[in-house]
């Protein structure tokens, strides 16, 4: 399959992970942060650890947006169809999420009219074709989801469709990455840097991870042979004492970002002065709100929603999993009272969550002694 | 006297479309629920169909509903997979289907040429894997109350000479077969549902298994240790659950797998895992590794068999677990299915 198999290809990813080896100071340990869930789904889905050298720690970072989400919006969007006529759409990745009274789909499985839509596009094409009903869509996920937000709300709007509403949960990638640098506990060598996010905003917002905090970032693809090539790029600029910014997805983020997606989201979104973080707490200007503009489809304006802070359930030790602090097998409830069927955090139910993945793709490997080739 | 009541260990408050997929769900519902209340206390795993006996003759008996959303699908249809469902049933447990009774549940408001075409097609498809049906029942409950239709099809069949499966007769060093491409039953209902917007090249895999087996019992009879055909769940579910039943480890290489590229691309996309996708033609089987040159041989000679592989083999380690090895030297543990991606593919 082409732009797949090629950066799959036994022969370069062995030459490739062999160079890591040849770089790789044996005498030091490395802790790489990949920002994005979407690599950490590939790093367990492929088995690259099994390619790197111990001594190569990658650390998962905050960037899986079910993740982040916190108990609280989960049951502010559930609680807006508890009233007659509503319909909730969101992205698969939502229905498990858990909330104080039970995911999503336990909602659907009461009665609720639950839908799960591909797009938000999607959801607009709901309210188009149900004129009675009023379609609530539950927008989640960092810059690369918001411009079809975006896009969508500037249609409804348009069209002058008033039975559609989004319940805006967008979040934006820098401020995390600040609020992981400037926690205490947290000692990062470099960044694999966000290849999704990066589409739409390009590689300057980095700048200045490398010029103020001297940490490599190299903005990489999803394909085994993309991380492993990052991976390198990030240990040649360490060996030469640098500190900068590369890309190594170029065939898909250009390094000034999308101006047509930033130009949509400038036009519908404002930054909430202050937003709450799964695990991380209040992080300023780190989310997005509709502006005044789109308040007509504003679902925190269209329904009266409690807003209630839920707290996570004490033994969950998401945050430190979320920062990278802890590892997921590390959580007390990891794999007994926490699964993916069973899930108490958002970790453990995206595919991106980091528990997740770990649960399906690593921990019975890790509970093995040796695992014959 | 004192009977003790069974012990149930199903804790799930409700009934949650995860539990029809076929996945951990599915099997925590029947090892928690249905089993301790109905059925002896076997030790025996819960297969594909049960086997009895009647005045001496041993039959295998099965019965399957099928709630498939649309009912009509590129390469298939319900009343087609009504049919070859509990036929592939009955013959990876080691059975020829003899006769088939079937229930139709009906929606009212459904035009009769719907429910003709369906009832055509599961008398074609009944002609074709050599089954009669003997007899059925239909039901019809008011508008809104059912999705226009489900079919119940139960089928006796009679015990193919010369086959003896059992997951814990299974050993290290085992070849595990496959019959043919996965994924495209999964992928063509996904697409046939029209709610993204791909298009591709690909029809559900939907057929009688039953000439595949009888020539892999005829080749290998006596070597032929476990078969299973992977639907919902897809292949993953399957090789877990006989991993799980016969302790040890399946060790699978991805590329040996035959995947289309129609569904490796959705599957990319998507996000999902081409061995975790429902198949309703095709089978595993493990097989002893001297016998495993014939039975490959045989499957690959028998129509509708060219594209049958070794995808890998039983370990002893890692014990009751799948590991999978991708072809640049990784590897991934692949345990079943989790809640439900598609529900009602079949």
């Amino acid at each position: 399959m082409r732009y797949v198999d090629e950066f799959r290809e036994p022969e370069l990813i062995s030459q490739t992970s062999e160079e890591i080896r040849r770089l790789a100071d044996p005498g030091r340990h490395y802790r790489f942060m990949e920002v994005c869930g979407g690599h950490t789904h590939a790093i367990y889905r492929f088995g690259l650890k099994d390619l790197l050298p111990p001594n190569i720690e990658l650390v998962h970072g905050p960037g899986c947006p079910v993740c982040v989400l916190p108990m609280g919006r989960i049951d502010d969007g559930l609680s807006m169809v508890a009233g007659e006529g509503v319909i909730f759409s969101a992205f698969g990745d939502m229905m498990r999420v858990p909330g104080t009274h039970g995911s999503p789909l336990e909602h659907k499985a009461r009665g609720a009219d639950i839908r799960i839509v591909y797009s938000p596009a999607d959801a607009l094409k709901l309210a188009r074709a149900n004129p009675g009903r009023h379609v609530m869509f539950f927008a989640i996920g960092f810059e690369t989801t918001a411009p079809s937000t975006a896009l969508t709300l500037i249609r409804a709007k348009a069209e002058g469709i008033r039975n559609f509403s989004v319940f805006c949960n967008h979040v934006t990638i820098i401020p995390a990455i600040r609020a992981i640098l400037d926690s205490p506990d947290m000692r990062i060598d470099a960044f694999i840097g966000p290849g999704h996010v990066s589409t739409v905003i390009g590689c300057r917002p980095y700048e200045w991870i490398a010029r103020h905090e001297g940490k490599p970032i190299v903005v990489s693809g999803f394909e085994p042979l993309d991380v492993l090539q990052s991976v390198v790029m990030i240990l040649r600029q360490m060996q030469r004492g640098e500190a900068r910014v590369e890309n190594q997805y170029r065939r898909v983020v250009p390094w000034d970002g999308n101006r047509a997606a930033l130009k949509v989201m400038a036009e519908v979104f404002t930054l909430r002065s202050y937003f709450e973080w799964r695990g991380m707490g209040f992080i300023s200007q780190s989310a997005l709100a509709l502006n005044d503009e789109y308040s007509d489809w504003d679902a925190e304006k269209h329904f009266s929603i409690p807003g209630i802070r839920v707290t996570d359930p004490k033994a969950a030790q998401c945050g430190e999993v979320l920062k990278g602090v802890l590892k997921p097998a590390q959580c007390k409830l990891f794999g007994n009272e926490c699964t993916p069927e069973r899930p108490v955090g958002a970790l453990m139910v995206s595919s991106e969550g980091s528990c997740a993945a770990y649960y399906q793709y690593e921990h019975r490997k890790s509970q093995l002694v040796s695992i014959p080739a | 006297m004192v009977v003790a009541s069974p012990r149930i260990r199903f804790r799930d408050a409700q009934i949650e479309m995860a539990h029809g997929a076929g996945g951990t769900a599915s099997r925590r519902l029947i090892e928690g629920l249905f089993a301790p209340l109905l059925f002896d206390s076997s030790t025996e795993p819960l297969g594909d169909s049960a086997h009895i006996s009647i005045n001496g003759t041993r039959l295998a008996i099965t019965a399957d509903s099928f709630v498939v959303s649309p009912l009509r699908f590129p390469g298939g249809s319900i009343g087609e997979l009504a049919v070859n469902g509990t036929v592939n049933d009955l013959a990876v447990s080691g059975a020829r289907a003899e006769a088939l009774v079937v229930t139709y549940v009906l929606e009212a408001g459904l035009p009769t040429e719907i429910l003709e075409a369906e009832v055509r097609a599961m008398g074609r498809a009944a002609h074709a894997a050599g089954v009669t049906i003997a007899g059925g029942d239909t039901k019809v409950v008011e508008h809104g109350k059912a999705d226009r239709m489900y079919i119940t099809t139960a089928g006796v069949g009679r015990l193919i000479p010369g086959l003896q499966c059992s997951a814990r007769s299974a050993r290290p060093g085992d070849a595990i077969l496959l019959s043919g491409p996965i994924g495209d039953h999964g992928i063509t209902i996904l697409l046939a549902r029209g709610e993204l917007d791909l298009e591709a090249d690909l029809s559900s895999d939907t057929r009688p298994v039953i000439g595949l087996v009888e020539a892999l019992a005829e080749a290998a009879g006596p070597g032929v240790r476990w078969m299973r055909d992977p639907t919902r769940g897809g292949v993953a579910t399957a090789l877990n659950e006989f991993a799980r039943d016969c302790g040890l480890g399946v060790f699978l290489c991805e590329e040996r797998v035959p995947v289309r590229d129609a569904v490796r691309g959705a599957c990319e996309l998507l996000g999902l895992d081409p061995l975790h996708i429902a198949n309703e033609g095709q089978f595993l089987a493990v097989v002893a590794p001297e016998y495993a040159d014939a039975a490959l041989d045989a499957l690959q000679r028998t129509p509708g068999g060219r594209e049958a592989r070794v995808i890998g083999e039983v370990r002893a380690q890692p014990a009751c677990a799948v590991l999978v090895s991708t072809s640049y030297g990784g590897t991934r543990i692949v345990d079943m299915l989790v809640g439900d991606p598609l529900p009602r593919i079949c």
